[in-house]
């Protein structure tokens, strides 16, 4: 709706495999590493997470809490916790750069311009003694040095466009006045309004209704198609995964351990995780029988098992899963997984 | 519906209306929200009653109203044929003048009432006392009801039930906080069973714990039902698990019950507009055919329970509203067409959920 992007990036870096498009995705996390230094000694949140994202694409991240699927997306933003926070290895590179060697004024010029972010409880992400008028107008004043008056017009156009009804009535309305489904709706509208390149949605609908996540995810997909933007879906919802996603990537204990496209997760899971996870789900035909349940619990971030993190829960362990920790193996040219014993679990030769 | 005779818990024409009010020193009511508007139900001995319906159509004001932790405006909540809840005789002619006056319950009858429905909160982080331990938690009913056990008898109780919900009975000297989220949630369930309830009210027992552990919890809830022959009013707004588990299903709208029968009925034959844009909203975990799914996108917000629409309070959201839905209440009835109840004037069968 607004002017498109510069043809240079804004940092002024000059990007060489711009324009030949195909070669470098969008966005591309690369043996991502995060460590927080805690009381209790060093959480490894996330160890070597890569993914990639194209333009006009929805990657869904999905994982349960503590599996270092928003952390990802926080080192993504610039927007981790310091000084506990460390990113001993990793790159992170949008459009060819890597963000993390870039200084923090041009780390800015990206953060929320050229790569948005919206946040699950829109009611303390919000400022709740500032208008929403004015948060939303904030964006194109800070960005774009845009007068006071020309940012509110364009903060009402924006609230149309997220279908926030009587827009310029509810300028001047503070957080507080608006239901959790309009508040969502305000985020987005902030989020999407310097047209960026890549929005970064975590666990956007989850504090939402059914019939308002509905809404939100429909206005989301609806933004994506007019503006072509790459979005990150982070989620534990395999339902919201299934209807929106072009591609997956799940977490378990900061690590991937399945990547694919999405029809290819749900017809045929390679992950034991990501299976049980799939056959855990309440179906018809298995009515007033029991479910299956993964057995155990998620593991202590600060006191990992050795080999797969997962192994103490999981149907096919055998004894090198206990000491040797398995690498994402590529199994077929859209996917990996993260599981010595793959074959077996796409055969369903047990569990 | 249940013979009354076999009935655990009889629910007539409930209301709670909370007061508005305004003003910091002169208080004066400017208005009510309307909470929960008048329900009725029975629930049968071992069957299970799932509830769903959105925040603010008063599921979480029912489940204490059920309790006897709130007092109803109206209406009554009989519990093995004994009233748990009434309304005080006054506030009752405020609302409705023709209903006759219900007797007060309260100290040692409502104690006594409440031995037979217990209740497991949402949230398993903030309804146990850290300050506590396991066995205290678990056995504090009985500090309550010192009847339902014997002192010398007591720790013998809380181990078994440990056990029953799957914990390890050495485990009644640890602290809340030494358990994951699936296991206090367990203890949770524990405490609810220790007086040996006819009926347990879970309100939102899975949605704060992790997806590979919400089945861990199902399943336990299912087998505690076969071996103990509980009745669960099981409330959720996850439409997937409270159809795996009910045998009825009651859809709640702003205060209303709009429909009520049995799961098949209500998921695959979902009669109300309501219903059918509830159930079609719901993502399907399965991306085969997502391109081609029907799906009733409902505008706004539901409207505010201070200040309802009239007649059918879904109108200003429904496709088929027409001019009686504003000038005439729709009442929770069969239909022609339908075999379970439903609240609209234009009730139709029309299956909008994929099979998954």
């Amino acid at each position: 709706m607004n002017q498109s992007t510069p043809p240079i990036p804004a940092w002024g870096i000059p990007d060489p495999v711009r324009g030949v498009t195909g070669t470098e995705p969008l966005l591309a996390v690369d043996d991502l590493h995060v460590e927080f230094a805690t009381r209790r000694g060093t959480v490894k949140a996330v160890n070597g997470v890569s993914y990639a994202l194209n333009p006009g694409e929805t990657l869904a991240v999905l994982g349960e809490s503590g599996s270092g699927k928003s952390v990802t997306a926080q080192a993504i933003m610039g927007i981790l916790d310091a000084p506990q926070a460390r990113i001993p290895r990793g790159r992170i590179r949008f459009r060819g750069t890597d963000l993390l060697r870039l200084k923090e004024d041009a780390r800015a010029q990206v953060r929320g311009r050229r790569i948005a972010m919206v946040f699950q409880d829109a009611l303390s992400a919000l400022n709740p003694v500032f208008t929403v008028g004015s948060q939303i107008a904030e964006m194109f004043r800070v960005h774009q040095g845009t007068s006071r008056r020309d940012a509110e017009a364009r903060a009402v156009e924006l609230m149309d466009r997220v279908r926030i009804p009587g827009a310029r009535q509810r300028l001047h309305d503070y957080p507080h006045q608006f239901s959790g489904g309009m508040r969502q709706r305000i985020m987005i509208a902030m989020a999407i309004a310097l047209d960026p390149e890549v929005l970064i949605a975590d666990e956007p609908t989850t504090a939402l209704d059914v019939t308002v996540q509905a809404q939100i995810m429909e206005l989301l997909a609806e933004v994506q198609r007019d503006s072509g933007m790459g979005m990150i879906l982070i989620t534990h919802d395999l339902g919201v995964v299934a209807d929106v996603a072009d591609k997956i990537v799940v977490m378990y204990g900061g690590r991937i351990v399945e990547n694919a496209l999405v029809h290819d997760v749900y017809r045929t899971p390679a992950h034991p995780y990501t299976k049980g996870l799939l056959k855990s789900i309440p179906r018809v035909d298995r009515k007033g029988r029991e479910l299956y349940a993964i057995s155990g619990t998620p593991p202590n971030l600060l006191d990992m098992p050795p080999g797969c993190a997962f192994a103490p829960r999981c149907p096919y362990r055998q004894d090198n899963c206990t000491t040797e920790a398995p690498p994402l193996y590529r199994i077929g040219p859209t996917r990996g997984s993260a599981c010595h014993y793959w074959r077996e679990v796409l055969d369903g030769s047990h569990g | 519906m249940a013979a009354t005779g076999d009935a655990v818990l009889e629910v007539r024409d409930l209301v709670k209306y909370f007061p508005l009010t305004e003003g910091a020193i002169f208080r004066r009511q400017v208005g009510v929200i309307k909470a929960v508007d008048g329900i009725s139900f029975d629930l049968r001995r071992g069957e299970t009653l799932g509830i769903v319906g959105e925040s603010g159509c008063g599921k979480s004001t029912l489940a204490k109203l059920l309790m006897g932790l709130e007092r109803p405006t109206g209406g009554s909540v009989r519990v093995c044929g004994r009233e748990i809840a009434g309304a005080r005789g006054a506030d009752l002619k405020r609302v409705r003048p023709t209903v006759r006056e219900i007797a007060d319950v309260k100290g040692a009858d409502l104690k006594r009432v409440r031995r037979n429905i217990q209740m497991v909160m949402q949230d398993p982080y903030t309804s146990l006392n850290p300050r506590m331990t396991v066995g205290d938690i678990v056995g504090e009913p009985y500090e309550i009801h010192p009847d339902a056990a014997p002192k010398g008898d007591r720790r013998r109780r809380v181990q078994a039930l440990l056990e029953l919900v799957g914990l390890n009975p050495d485990d009644v000297n640890r602290y809340p906080h030494q358990f994951s989220g699936g296991q206090r949630q367990r203890i949770g369930i524990a405490r609810g069973l220790a007086l040996q309830p006819q009926i347990l009210v879970c309100d939102e027992p899975v949605s704060a714990l992790d997806v590979s552990i919400q089945a861990q919890v199902i399943n336990l809830l299912a087998r505690l039902q076969r071996e103990l022959g509980l009745a669960y009013v099981f409330i959720a707004h996850d439409l997937s698990v409270v159809r795996h588990i009910s045998d009825r299903v009651g859809v709640m709208y702003l205060g209303k019950m709009v429909e009520l029968g049995r799961d098949a009925e209500i998921y695959s034959q979902p009669a109300h507009p309501y219903t059918q844009a509830l159930l079609s909203a719901a993502p399907v975990p399965d991306p085969d055919g997502r391109e081609r799914r029907e799906r009733i996108v409902l505008q706004g917000d539901p409207p505010s329970p201070a200040d309802p629409p009239s007649g059918c309070r879904f109108r200003t959201r429904c496709w088929k509203a027409q001019d009686i839905c504003a000038q005439q209440e729709p009442l929770l009835q069969l239909r022609p067409g339908t075999w379970h109840e439903s609240a609209c004037h234009f009730a139709q069968v029309h299956d909008v959920m994929p099979s998954f």
